[in-house]
């Protein structure tokens, strides 16, 4: 067996038990934990395709950063388990139902799919000889489908700026720090040197 | 007997462990006789002498410490989280280590010579992160927990503006390999050709990120031992508290080799007509090495809404302005073409 057939084999079990045991974990930190063993693995899968750039953005963005806002969140629950477990028997049926009518929709929905001839085009056209991955992804990004990229980043422009308005409100009862006042303040202004003559005081 | 190491999958395998050991074990030796460096720069500034005890001129002091540390018993606070907490370390260390299999050291001299090598940089130091969470967290207990909080919020903070800092040098080069990048700062003008002259403020903004990506003074809130009793490693002793403390000089050197890559011309020689050579890379290393001590000797620590405030409000807009005006100047080739090195990089 090929180095690369015994990397892609580690890496695939390591994408898999760390999607189970995201899943199964009694713990919410292990779990977002396992998933980022799950991401990073699938980072080495797309190494195995040659897609490094995809790799290493998969990395930087989803680990670097999602992951950890995550963590941050998880960590910062006061998840009681006594209380989780508690209902537990009283919502499996519930729960167990909407499994079964995801899973048959699911189903059925993967039953009748069928790739179009544009898609098999596509999957055909790799990566050009002679230019590196990222350059060509780049050609693809910005030269042919610019429109549709931009329009992209403009979607989660407007999410941010809906965000912000939601969450963002003046408060006028508190006291604000004005950094630039600060740094403007005079010594001579601000203070008042005396000479203080002994045995007299001011 | 070559054919043996280029052909077989157990050669090969032999080759690259060979390769690796060669890069690790002089970093770990240079980095005992670098802490003592930090140490006695840092004694001289205050007029102290710093480690003179042990060996000649205290030079084996740093061995001295790793056998303290390692015979310590270690322990575990009660209700921690056992496996996470040993983990923390390790990750903390293997992260550090794993970022130099892209560092060449002189043209070509490098483990893995890939093409998004500057990426994979930034990755693997956007994963160091995860070491300062988890041993935090794993620690359960209170102080080690909200100084990993601050610590995980600064050092991702100031992972966005040196991203944007490195997207300048890639704009320059056409390219995000490091020979590339350094073969892009050579010309007809030595010193004065490397990127540190293009890129001047980037320079600054890039060696003060660094400082704070890597939890060095002034920028050592999470630790600052005089007050907070040194953050997300209250709890941790003996070797998992050594593995901490190496992983964080390896990221330290680990900067200063970046900074002399993407600045400062890396193996190339700073005057014209001397050869180029590994001696330069060290050298540069050893150049950015010292001025982090000093900074460490002279600046007083920062406050933590001040770092937060210079890191989001100043330098992202900065680094993010910088990389605008470098596409314009890389694209009409402004300055003789300074700024669009790509027929050299890439």
């Amino acid at each position: 067996m090929s180095i690369a057939a015994l990397a892609f084999y580690l890496f695939a079990l390591c994408v898999i038990a760390g999607g189970l045991f995201t899943v199964i974990s009694r713990n919410p930190v292990h779990s977002v934990l396992w998933l980022i063993l799950a991401f990073l693995s699938s980072a080495g899968l797309f190494v195995l395709l040659g897609a490094e750039f995809v790799a290493m953005l998969l990395i930087i963005v989803y680990v670097g950063a999602v992951a950890v806002l995550f963590l941050f969140v998880v960590m910062m629950l006061d998840v009681d388990f006594a209380e989780l477990k508690a209902g537990m028997a009283q919502y499996l049926p519930v729960a167990l139902l909407i499994g079964v009518i995801l899973l048959m929709q699911l189903g059925m929905a993967v039953g009748v799919w069928q790739a179009s001839d544009v898609a098999e085009a596509q999957r055909a056209a790799v990566t050009p000889d002679g230019v590196e991955n990222t350059a060509a992804l780049g050609h693809l990004i910005y030269d042919k489908y610019f429109l549709l990229f931009q329009l992209a980043g403009l979607i989660l422009l407007v999410a941010m700026i809906g965000a912000i308005v939601l969450t963002l409100r003046h408060r006028k009862d508190i006291k604000r720090q004005n950094v630039l006042e600060q740094m403007w303040r005079d010594p001579a202004k601000a203070m008042e040197l005396k000479d203080v003559k002994p045995g007299q005081g001011l | 007997m070559i054919e043996f190491f280029t052909t077989t999958n157990l050669g090969i395998f032999l080759l690259i462990v060979g390769q690796v050991l060669l890069i690790v074990v002089p970093l770990l030796v240079a980095l005992a006789f670098l802490l003592y460096g930090d140490r006695k720069i840092w004694a001289a500034v205050q007029m102290r002498r710093g480690p003179n005890v042990v060996g000649t001129f205290g030079l084996l002091q740093s061995f001295a410490d790793f056998v303290k540390y390692a015979v310590k018993e270690i322990v575990f606070p009660a209700g921690a989280d056992k496996v996470v907490f040993l983990m923390a370390p390790l990750v903390s260390l293997v992260m550090a280590l794993i970022a130099w299999a892209v560092i060449p050291f002189n043209d070509g001299w490098v483990l893995s010579d890939i093409n998004v090598a500057i990426l994979y940089v930034f990755a693997v130091s956007s994963l160091e992160v995860y070491g300062v969470i988890m041993g935090g967290w794993a620690s359960n207990s209170k102080y080690p927990f909200l100084g990993s909080l601050r610590s995980a919020a600064q050092m991702i903070s100031y992972e966005v503006s040196i991203g944007l800092i490195i997207i300048g040098v890639i704009i320059s080069t056409g390219s995000m390999n490091f020979g590339d990048i350094v073969n892009a700062q050579k010309g007809d003008y030595g010193i004065f050709s490397w990127y540190w002259l293009p890129h001047f403020p980037m320079l600054f903004l890039f060696l003060i990120s660094a400082m704070a990506e890597t939890n060095r003074p002034p920028f050592d809130l999470p630790e600052a031992e005089s007050e907070l009793v040194a953050g997300y490693q209250v709890e941790y002793s003996s070797t998992p508290f050594l593995l901490f403390m190496i992983g964080e000089y390896v990221a330290i050197v680990l900067m200063c080799a970046l900074t002399s890559l993407l600045f400062l011309g890396g193996w190339l020689s700073p005057i014209p007509g001397l050869p180029d050579g590994i001696l330069w890379m060290f050298s540069k290393m050893l150049f950015v090495f010292f001025i982090f001590s000093m900074v460490k000797a002279i600046t007083p620590r920062y406050r933590y809404d001040q770092l937060m405030r210079i890191g989001w409000k100043v330098f992202l807009p900065m680094s993010l302005v910088w990389v605008v005006i470098v596409a314009f100047l890389a694209k009409f080739e402004a300055f003789g073409g300074a700024y669009a090195r790509w027929a050299i990089g890439g």
